[in-house]
């Protein structure tokens, strides 16, 4: 039990990255837009806000706290932009979505390495000092007996951007007249136009919003795991947010739980050399952990998950 | 009396087909008008030229006196036209209201849809045409019958002035026939224009009050409904006077050809949809198979050709047990299958004609050392086309998505009946063909009848059972009801056994 409870919030921290980038992924399918490109995605947003980091770190005023938002924002934007990539390919030219992913996954490396080669020299960005530490204690909350403790001390703050996240796409997708439009476009985009509604205009948008949080999530993750951008700091972390996103089942709150559980998956490779038994097998076996319980999770349970029925087709406004 | 929709000159040219050529329609306000023709005569493109669909060539139309050029589908939905497709355009995961509201959602502020709201209006809606549909349920719970009144709420809800419903009744069963032609009525007594498209002559005396005729892009005739019969509106759509009675020569049955035994088969969900049945069919004969939609026919049509597992009981084909072997060796044993869903297994949508015409000849008489040989393919292809009349714009080259469905259904038959299988087993060989086609496919089932080959008759149409059949075995609930000849029944007792009434047995003849 303590041991678990010590593995909780680096758990979270884990799990914030994971929860944002499904969400992002969660937008682009439900409009009917196939994004795993997240994993490339992810990759500009933490090469975007490591590099601007270290910059800002230089200017007075931007030093702690201030400095760590202001690149997520901009490893948001990041995200967003080269997601505009994937938007011309699959829905101005019909693409396979599958392949322009695959293609923008390969080129996001590529260009950051490149990009740090220009900047600073080498094929990472210089570390930065700072990044996104956690809050001793969050006022009020915090002192809630036994949850206090527990979700509101010594946490990173990062889960609690995760999570109001979850509940804006829950409410934005479920309530609101955009949120109808987008899902409808998923399922069935011939019958969304027929009712005038713009297929292409609405999975553009969502394709853009996917990349925004796909952006964030890679920014929240370089900021909080690491102290520089490199080739391998996503490390697969956009292809298990998709497969939270099916473990889910497509619902947010569905996103949510997988992304904690994936976390915890995660946090077990660290952990493992403390819990008994596990500690005799060798460490190459912990690495693995976590993308092992990913596969067997999907197995588990995807089988009867149902994606959007129109997710990864090409929109053929002529189909009968 | 106000003409509501008048189309002048409309022309219609596809690569390879005159689809309309130059024709002019007028349609009263408040009326049915129903357009008649063959498949292929130029109604749905002319129809989807008003819905604005399609662009015309040359031509124009004026809704309410007032010339309108119908760029989009939103353009028409502004000028009060609304269409009931015949694939329906419905979101499977929406409830009913959902599908309603969509893209003209009544919203609180910041943009939430106020589910509350649309639901009252849609219950209003259903109140006044007399619609029977729940606005809550989920469009894959619900009947066919109920998810095209959806797509007619769909169009009353954006407060349309002229529906038009394209084949409605071609997905239907015969009493949701009945509700919708109830429909019709009461949408044109409060005042709406309905135009509909069909090729059913009972449908259009029973409902409509004008009727124009197409025949080959050209209007042949606009007529008063109650001034002209079944036969001459049938004549006009064809061009030739059509035989409406099949010819059965008498006949003996041969040998046994198909041995069902005590077969029972779950559905997909393990559900028992067959239970227990038994029948013979023998060499010469066409056995019916008549009943209600969804009473275990397809699941035995899916057992008998392999596409579902059988959970007890035997299959025989000419003496050889057959239940476990794998489609492809059926095929071989001699068995033809059209399918009652021709999308799902019937054809692939995205190949040529042409390719869909040899998709099963697995023997290699379309292929040499292991290549298409396109020579023969074409030549078969080619024939088919000419003795079926199937109408494809590019011929043997037509993306078979393309086709429109009656086409694509023609093609499926021909395709099975040129194999002139052992055993054929046809579902709904007619559904969507027009009076013309069902004489020509109807003769080509008795002439392999008349050649000694078994058939397998599954039909929701009694007239079709009726005309064609030997012996008519009735299923109900996933038991056979009661097995009949042919020649000793009608539909009325019919009708009572495909109720589950085994009383059906004790009726008395005429």
């Amino acid at each position: 039990m303590n041991t678990f409870l010590s593995m909780l919030p680096g758990s979270l921290m884990v799990a914030a990255p994971i929860i944002i980038c499904a969400l992002g992924g969660l937008l682009s399918e439900r409009s009917g837009i196939t994004n795993i490109a997240l994993e490339g995605i992810m990759t500009v947003g933490a090469f975007v806000s490591a590099a601007l980091l270290f910059y800002l770190e230089k200017v007075p005023g931007f030093g702690s706290g201030l400095g760590c938002w202001v690149a997520v924002l901009a490893g948001a934007f990041g995200g967003m932009l080269f997601s505009t990539l994937l938007a011309i390919a699959a829905i101005r030219y019909k693409s396979d979505q599958t392949i322009a992913g695959a293609a923008l996954n390969m080129l996001s490396v590529a260009l950051c390495i490149y990009i740090s080669q220009i900047l600073f020299g080498h094929q990472r960005t210089d570390t930065f000092t700072t990044g996104i530490t956690r809050i001793k204690k969050v006022p009020l909350l915090g002192d809630i007996p036994i949850i206090g403790p527990l979700l509101f001390q010594g946490i990173n703050p990062t889960i609690y951007v995760a999570v109001v996240l979850v509940v804006i796409v829950w409410f934005v997708v479920f309530k609101t007249r955009f949120g109808l439009r987008l899902r409808s476009c998923g399922e069935n985009p011939q019958a969304s136009a027929s009712l005038g509604v713009k297929v292409e205009k609405i999975r553009t948008i969502a394709v853009l919003a996917s990349g925004f949080l796909g952006g964030m999530a890679g920014a929240l993750m370089v900021l909080t795991t690491d102290t520089q951008f490199t080739a391998s700091s996503i490390h697969g972390m956009g292809f298990i947010s998709l497969a939270a996103l099916i473990f889910g089942k497509w619902q947010p709150f569905g996103a949510l739980g997988a992304g904690i559980f994936f976390g915890f998956a995660q946090q077990l490779g660290v952990y493992a050399n403390m819990i008994p038994l596990l500690n005799q097998l060798p460490s190459e076996f912990f690495h693995a952990i976590p993308y092992v319980i990913t596969i067997i999770a999907l197995v588990l349970f995807s089988s009867k998950a149902v994606g959007p029925r129109a997710a990864g087709q090409i929109y053929d406004p002529g189909q009968r | 009396m106000e003409t509501v929709i008048e189309m002048k000159g409309i022309t219609k040219q596809f690569p390879g087909i005159l689809a309309n050529d130059s024709i002019d329609l007028e349609v009263t306000k408040g009326s049915i008008h129903a357009l008649l023709g063959e498949n292929g005569a130029g109604k749905s493109t002319l129809m989807s030229i008003l819905f604005g669909l399609i662009q015309p060539d040359s031509g124009n139309i004026k809704i309410n006196g007032q010339e309108v050029k119908i760029t989009d589908p939103n353009v028409a939905t502004r000028l009060g036209i609304g269409m009931v497709h015949q694939h329906f355009k419905l979101v499977h995961n929406f409830t009913v209201t959902q599908n309603i509201i969509l893209g003209a959602e009544p919203c609180k502020q910041f943009g939430i849809v106020d589910l509350k709201q649309g639901t009252k209006k849609i219950r209003e809606l259903c109140k006044s045409f007399h619609l029977e549909v729940d606005p809550e349920a989920l469009i894959e719970d619900i009947s066919v019958g109920q998810q095209q009144r959806t797509e007619i709420l769909k169009m009353l809800y954006r407060e349309a002035e002229i529906l038009v419903f394209d084949e409605p009744t071609a997905v239907l069963t015969p009493q949701e026939v009945e509700d919708l032609m109830k429909i019709l009525r009461s949408l044109a007594a409060s005042g709406k224009t309905v135009v509909l498209i069909t090729h059913k002559l009972k449908e259009i005396k029973a409902v409509a009050d004008v009727v124009t005729i197409l025949r080959r892009g050209k209007v042949e005739g606009t007529y008063k409904v109650s001034e002209i019969n079944e036969k001459e509106m049938a004549a006009k759509m064809v061009g030739r006077q059509v035989q409406f009675a099949a010819h059965k020569k008498a006949q003996k049955a041969g040998d046994t050809i198909l041995q069902v035994e005590n077969l029972t088969v779950l559905d997909g969900r393990g559900i028992e949809r067959v239970k227990g049945i038994s029948f013979d069919l023998h060499k010469g004969e066409i056995l019916g198979i008549a009943g209600i939609d969804g009473n275990g026919q397809d699941e035995l049509v899916y057992a008998i050709t392999g596409l579902l597992p059988v959970k007890s009981g035997r299959i025989l084909l000419n003496g050889e047990d057959i239940t476990e072997l794998p489609v492809k060796n059926r095929f071989e044993a001699g068995l033809g299958h059209v399918p009652s869903d021709r999308h799902r297994h019937g054809l692939i949508l995205d190949f040529l004609l042409k390719e869909n015409f040899i998709i099963h000849a697995y023997n290699s008489d379309f292929a040499k050392h292991g290549l298409l040989d396109e020579a023969t393919i074409n030549q078969k292809a080619d024939q088919l086309i000419e003795e079926f009349d199937v109408r494809a714009s590019l011929g043997r080259q037509t993306i078979t998505r393309n086709m429109s469905g009656g086409n694509q259904q023609k093609a499926i038959v021909a395709r099975e009946i040129d194999r002139s299988p052992e055993l054929l087993i046809i579902v709904q060989p007619t559904r969507g063909l027009d009076v013309g086609a069902i004489e020509y496919i109807h003769s080509r089932i008795l002439e392999q009848r008349e050649n000694q080959k078994a058939i397998l008759l599954v039909s929701f149409e009694l007239d079709e059972i009726l005309a064609l059949c030997d012996r008519i075995l009735v299923m109900a609930n996933g038991e056979i009801s009661g097995e009949k000849k042919a020649s000793q029944t009608d539909e009325k007792q019919l009708g009572l056994l495909m109720l589950g009434h085994k009383s059906g047995e004790t009726y008395d003849q005429p």
